[in-house]
């Protein structure tokens, strides 16, 4: 595969609606490998851009099974197998007893998983990343609202998909340099 | 961060019926970032932080002697003895992990309730539960006085001896609820920062601040993708916490509920410990929150509705907390018990039956102030409500700890017990260290959440 000497086109908004317009306007064009960035969370850019569904619920609950099932062996292995000891004519498998520590072992391996699991999903930390060489980026944490149309589609070339993005009237287009 | 306009600091009362608004009006999203990222970017450190920084540092400092005694003498420095083996150590665990709980309920339970207020105070709020959870695991760590060697009997790791933890005591649950309520809540805090960092490190002036807040956003860049994981993350450690923070102060109430002391073995404690951490949490985030926005003339984003609904959840909590008081002495009476009623007997005339009054002076007759909409609108009034409901909150734990201990079962192992310079200094000591971690904070992290704020404003909604 020959890879295009650009990451993609880059359109800038100041308000959210013209961005959302705009990222509708381009899946109905047929593009899919697109982004927007944006100083917080906008449901409705996700929705757009085909982002609806994602892992880090099943990841979570990963987590919280593997913390269960981990914190309730524990219990049992060292309280009735590895070292049992008669503590108040209690059984050595007391379960009701260790049910405090497989739920909190429950709830660490669900929120490490959940925390972790986002930051690998969306591949972070990533030390570059192509979408700040385009110029203004810096205000994507601030202000404005970004589109950016990859090279990666099959459908982009740099003056039909400029053309396109032109039709959404953003403040600014421009080539994303690698 | 040229131009921030600073604003009238007079808290403006709306008309009657009108309710203060939750971010001042006259804000866009550039404004918000400016005048939080501020605080932070400025070249311009403020002369009080110093000043409150020094003080800290020095009160820190006299922390670091009383435990650096302590390790070096053992807990006989303390004055603690038999029968009353739980001194201050534990009277101060329970204060400061109950503080805690307020940040918790504000970022993880008022988001799942769709409270869009709590985006102004949740992201400080969440430092406080760090600080306050850090100086609540020091008192158990440093009770055992040998704290180096603690480890091999709070965590469940292989020795030569081949002992375990005993898993069946509510103490070992205390260890694993406290070290994963630590965890998660700075996760949360810490996944709250990402974005926010990633606005610091475009808006930073010089290579340095550049890179270190580049370090700490990981490469955050917005993209929508990122942004939809994010939220699934956040609502999801959200309702992970809400449970957690239930079961850390319900876990601690049964280290005293399951024991047999009069007073102490009850079936109630875990809702009334609770509701008492978050009355205590309350009045920390107002105690903070009320000389935060002065200082820093936060008033647009902390509005007199933030004072107001943290006001009205202390009377609710303190309103609880008074039913508990009742109850106990009812559940003291109801039992026929004769150790029970003796107990009673000893709350309200016994050697400590002062603390007692006062301590009903603070958590109940005091919030009832609240009621008034005058207290709940005027700053400086709820500053010091909130004072005298955190020394309550503490009166109460030693109540608890120190008057069931003291008469037990037996009269000739009675006891009394008073506390010594020693344990003076390290509980003041721990609010200096509270308070130093809280400002390196304010000065160094955004204090509040701009991302949030953003969202929040009218322009940021896509319009059909």
């Amino acid at each position: 595969m020959t890879r295009e000497p650009i990451y993609g086109v880059m359109a800038e908004f100041d308000n959210p609606t013209d961005l959302v317009h705009a990222a509708q306007g381009a899946f109905d064009a047929g593009y899919r490998k697109m982004d927007t960035y944006t100083p917080y969370p906008l449901e409705e850019a996700a929705e757009a851009i085909g982002a609806h569904h994602n892992r880090v619920p099943l990841i979570t609950l990963m987590g919280a099974l593997l913390g269960m099932i981990g914190g309730y062996s524990l219990e049992y292995w060292v309280s009735a197998i590895n070292y049992p000891i008669n503590a108040g004519g209690k059984p050595f498998h007391s379960w009701p007893a260790f049910i405090p520590v497989t739920f909190e072992c429950a709830v660490l391996g669900a929120s490490l998983a959940a925390v972790f699991g986002m930051l690998a999903l969306n591949g972070l930390p990533q030390p570059y990343h192509p979408v700040f060489n385009s110029p203004n980026f810096v205000r994507a944490s601030r202000d404005r609202f970004f589109l950016c149309i990859e090279s990666q589609d099959p459908r982009f070339s740099v003056s039909d998909t400029r053309r396109l993005l032109e039709g959404f009237h953003p403040l600014e287009i421009s080539e994303v340099p690698y | 961060m040229a131009n921030i306009e600073l604003e009238e600091d007079i808290d403006v009362l709306p008309p009657k019926g009108v309710r203060p608004p939750v971010i001042a009006p006259g804000h866009d999203l550039g404004t918000v970032t400016d005048r939080i990222a501020g605080i932070v970017l400025t070249k311009h450190t403020p002369l009080f932080w110093f000043g409150i920084v020094a003080l800290a540092f020095a009160i820190f400092g006299m922390l670091n002697t009383a435990i650096a005694y302590l390790f070096f003498q053992g807990t006989g420095i303390w004055g603690i003895n038999i029968p009353i083996g739980w001194g201050f150590a534990i009277v101060n665990f329970v204060w400061w992990i109950g503080i805690g709980h307020a940040g918790t309920l504000i970022s993880a339970i008022l988001l799942l309730f769709k409270q869009s207020w709590r985006t102004s105070i949740n992201r400080f709020a969440e430092a406080m539960t760090i600080f306050a959870v850090m100086q609540a695991g020091l008192f158990p760590l440093v009770h055992t006085g040998r704290p180096w060697l603690a480890f091999y009997w709070l965590f469940p790791l292989p020795l030569t001896m081949g002992v375990w933890p005993q898993f069946r005591s509510p103490l070992i649950w205390d260890v694993f609820a406290v070290s994963t309520y630590f965890t998660v809540s700075f996760l949360f805090w810490g996944i709250g920062l990402i974005p926010d960092f990633a606005n610091l490190r475009d808006s930073a002036k010089t290579m340095v601040v550049k890179r270190i807040y580049g370090l700490l956003a990981m490469g955050w860049r917005g993209s929508a993708r990122h942004w939809n994981r994010y939220e699934t993350a956040y609502m999801l450690l959200a309702g992970l916490a809400t449970p957690l923070v239930l079961s850390v102060h319900s876990v601690v109430s049964l280290d005293f509920a399951v024991a047999v002391v009069p007073g102490w073995h009850t079936t109630f404690f875990p809702p009334y410990f609770v509701a008492g951490a978050i009355y205590s949490g309350f009045a920390m985030v107002l105690i903070l929150a009320i000389p935060f926005r002065y200082l820093y003339h936060m008033q647009d984003f902390i509005t007199l509705r933030h004072l107001q609904n943290c006001a009205k959840l202390m009377l609710t909590t303190g309103m609880i907390v008074s039913y508990s008081y009742m109850f106990e002495m009812f559940i003291g009476w109801y039992s026929q018990d004769k150790y029970e009623l003796a107990m009673v007997n000893n709350r309200l005339h016994g050697p400590y039956s002062l603390f007692y009054y006062f301590l009903i002076f603070c958590n109940i007759i005091t919030p009832q102030s609240l009621w008034f909409n005058r207290v709940r609108s005027s700053p400086p009034a709820l500053f010091l409500v909130s004072c005298i409901i955190q020394c309550g909150m503490w009166l109460e734990r030693f109540v608890i700890v120190v008057m069931s201990l003291q008469r037990d079962f037996i009269p000739s192992s009675w006891g009394m017990y008073w506390p010594t310079k020693w344990d003076w200094m390290t509980l003041v000591g721990t609010m200096g260290f509270f308070t130093l971690l809280f400002f390196l904070f304010i000065r160094f992290m955004p204090a509040i959440s701009i991302f949030e704020i953003r969202a929040l404003l009218p322009q940021s909604k896509v319009k059909e």
